[in-house]
């Protein structure tokens, strides 16, 4: 079985995130990682390799640093590595992003499994994964807490606002996956050494037979106008509780018409 | 004036309030067409006239209900090749995320998702990195895709008598790949719908388990009940209800946070809120400094001490 897990090196959470001149995140002058929520899906992959004979391949597209996402996941376990990297991609949307891996999941042929998070980090957007899914002419099933991986097919529990659902695919098919679904796996010493010997290739667009046209910052459906950064939220009262804390947090809620 | 599309979000009929946020930000735009898959229309014939929807396109099919959203985007993609809309807006929601994006590849637009404003010419205000920005952008290709976040607008009536068009439904064998097999319905526990609320009381760690003062605070005021990571990650609290970058964002007028410290992750969920209370023992807890009011001490005496005085004023 060959599974292909899709990953995202994204600017870090925690550190002061901004944008280029050119109104796109800026990944450079900020350091980046590999999109949290990714690992869920590298664990869901290995998970499916330590109980049987998958092979695991991670997949990025990014500048070159974005291939640090990539290695991170032959770290934690992945078989093998491939980056899609090219100038011409800087300031793509979404929708030539998916076009991008679409073409790298068919380069790297008879893939099974798609596996990803449940979104980026930075963007957030939740919607590659469908249009990968749309592009390759395969099933998605979105925001998994649960699955069970089979020989042909996949059964996947979902949880909604109002109830679960048990959902069955037959590969090839794409799952992205939650943060409920497992633990996430550290990099072990044997798997950091391990992973600087692992297969790790770099494709450029002609690699992919894409036209460089079709992607990029030029090419995208959609604008930025205009961004500005929101002020800091200022502290209002701040009370320490004498015994009385719930009757002055009730005068409050009073006062701002909330009781 | 060109058509608006709205896809409807309901369950069995039963319209949900985002859907009249919707129809209320595309009477800016143009005309507002609603789009109802599935069955229980006759149940939202009135409301959706009620908030302005001048035409409704209906369709049904088994496939709506037994297989992942692909149907759905493929019938949407039907309507908007006919109606030739000048855009289509659609609720945040994760299923309304994935039809939006498989639509868009679809009709060949461009999309935009969690706006949480949509002016007349179509510009969309987006919250990003976690409430640190605004961002404010326009859809350049195809009739604009746009996604929209749970209380965007406060809807208006504006009573329309909505046409009706019913639509032939054709599903290719390409969209029935994901099979739903079973539905476990959750119990409503009666109180509103977290992303939908207008107000939210979350616990987190301080809770140490115990939601109880925080359920009630919630009962108190009407409001959802809220949980951060940590709590949902320790068992305390489904997955449901976890706001935060991992679950849900909510934008209600007044958000309570007991016994939450407040990390960037937990605070992405929830930066847009209009009027923030923090109640916490420690306090350095981070989250004091967007608190518009504050007390420091323990959720577990100052939540029920709360719930009594507000009862005792409610009379």
């Amino acid at each position: 079985m060959k599974i292909v897990v899709l990953v995202k090196h994204v600017p870090d959470a925690t550190a002061d995130r901004t944008f280029t001149e050119a109104m796109t995140t800026d990944r450079v002058g900020v350091d980046g990682i590999l999109s949290e929520l990714d690992e869920y899906a590298i664990e869901e992959a290995l998970k499916a390799s330590d109980s049987g004979d998958a092979e695991v391949i991670a997949l990025t597209m990014g500048p070159s640093q974005a291939g640090d996402a990539v290695r991170k996941a032959l770290q934690m376990g992945a078989d093998a590595g491939v980056h899609v990297t090219d100038e011409a991609l800087a300031g793509s949307d979404a929708v030539a992003t998916s076009a991008v891996i679409a073409a790298a999941i068919e380069k790297i042929g008879g893939v099974d499994l798609i596996l990803t998070g449940m979104a980026s980090t930075d963007g957030s957007m939740s919607v590659v994964p469908a249009m990968v899914a749309e592009r390759l002419g395969v099933a998605h099933v979105g925001f998994v807490g649960e699955l069970t991986v089979e020989e042909s097919g996949a059964k996947a529990r979902r949880d909604g606002d109002t109830g679960s659902e048990v959902v069955e695919v037959s590969f090839p098919a794409i799952v992205s996956v939650t943060d409920q679904i497992n633990e996430p796996r550290y990099p072990s010493f044997k798997g950091i050494m391990a992973a600087k010997k692992k297969p790790f290739e770099t494709w450029s667009l002609a690699d992919l037979g894409v036209d460089a046209g079709t992607v990029g910052a030029g090419a995208a459906w959609s604008q930025v106008v205009e961004i500005t950064k929101r002020p800091p939220r200022s502290q209002g009262e701040i009370v320490t509780d004498d015994g009385d804390g719930g009757l002055k947090l009730t005068e409050f809620l009073v006062s701002q018409k909330f009781v | 004036m060109a058509q608006i599309l709205v896809l409807v979000d309901h369950v069995d009929g039963a319209v949900r309030k985002t859907t009249l946020e919707l129809l209320t930000l595309a009477r800016r735009a143009g005309d507002p067409a609603a789009v109802f898959l599935g069955s229980g229309y006759e149940q939202a014939k009135a409301v959706l006239g009620e908030y302005g929807a001048t035409t409704v396109y209906l369709a049904e099919a088994p496939e709506f209900t037994d297989y992942v959203v692909a149907p759905k985007a493929e019938v949407l993609a039907q309507i908007a090749g006919t109606a030739s809309p000048a855009a289509i807006l659609v609720p945040s929601s994760p299923e309304g995320k994935e039809i939006a994006a498989r639509l868009a590849i679809k009709i060949g637009s461009g999309i935009i998702t969690d706006a949480t404003d949509v002016t007349a010419d179509l510009t969309t205000t987006q919250s990003v990195f976690a409430g640190g920005y605004t961002v404010t952008a326009k859809v350049t290709q195809g009739a604009p895709i746009i996604t929209v976040k749970p209380n965007a607008v406060t809807p208006e009536a504006a009573p329309a008598t909505p046409g009706e068009e019913k639509v032939t439904v054709t599903i290719s064998d390409a969209a029935r790949g994901a099979k739903i097999t079973e539905r476990v319905e959750r119990a409503a526990s009666g109180r509103p719908e977290l992303s939908e609320a207008a107000i939210v009381v979350s616990g987190g760690r301080g809770t140490g388990g115990d939601f109880s003062p925080v359920e009630a605070l919630a009962d108190a005021l009407g409001g959802a009940v809220g949980a951060s990571r940590a709590a949902v990650d320790s068992g305390w609290y489904p997955h449901a209800h976890q706001v935060g970058q991992t679950g849900k964002t909510v934008s209600p007028q007044l958000y309570v946070a007991a016994g939450i410290s407040g990390a960037i992750q937990h605070r992405a969920g929830m930066q847009t809120s209009k009027t923030v209370v923090v109640v916490n023992k420690d306090a350095e807890a981070p989250i004091f400094a967007m608190a518009d009011f504050g007390v420091v001490g323990d959720l577990h005496a100052v939540l029920p001490q709360a719930v009594e005085e507000i009862s005792r004023r409610q009379g």
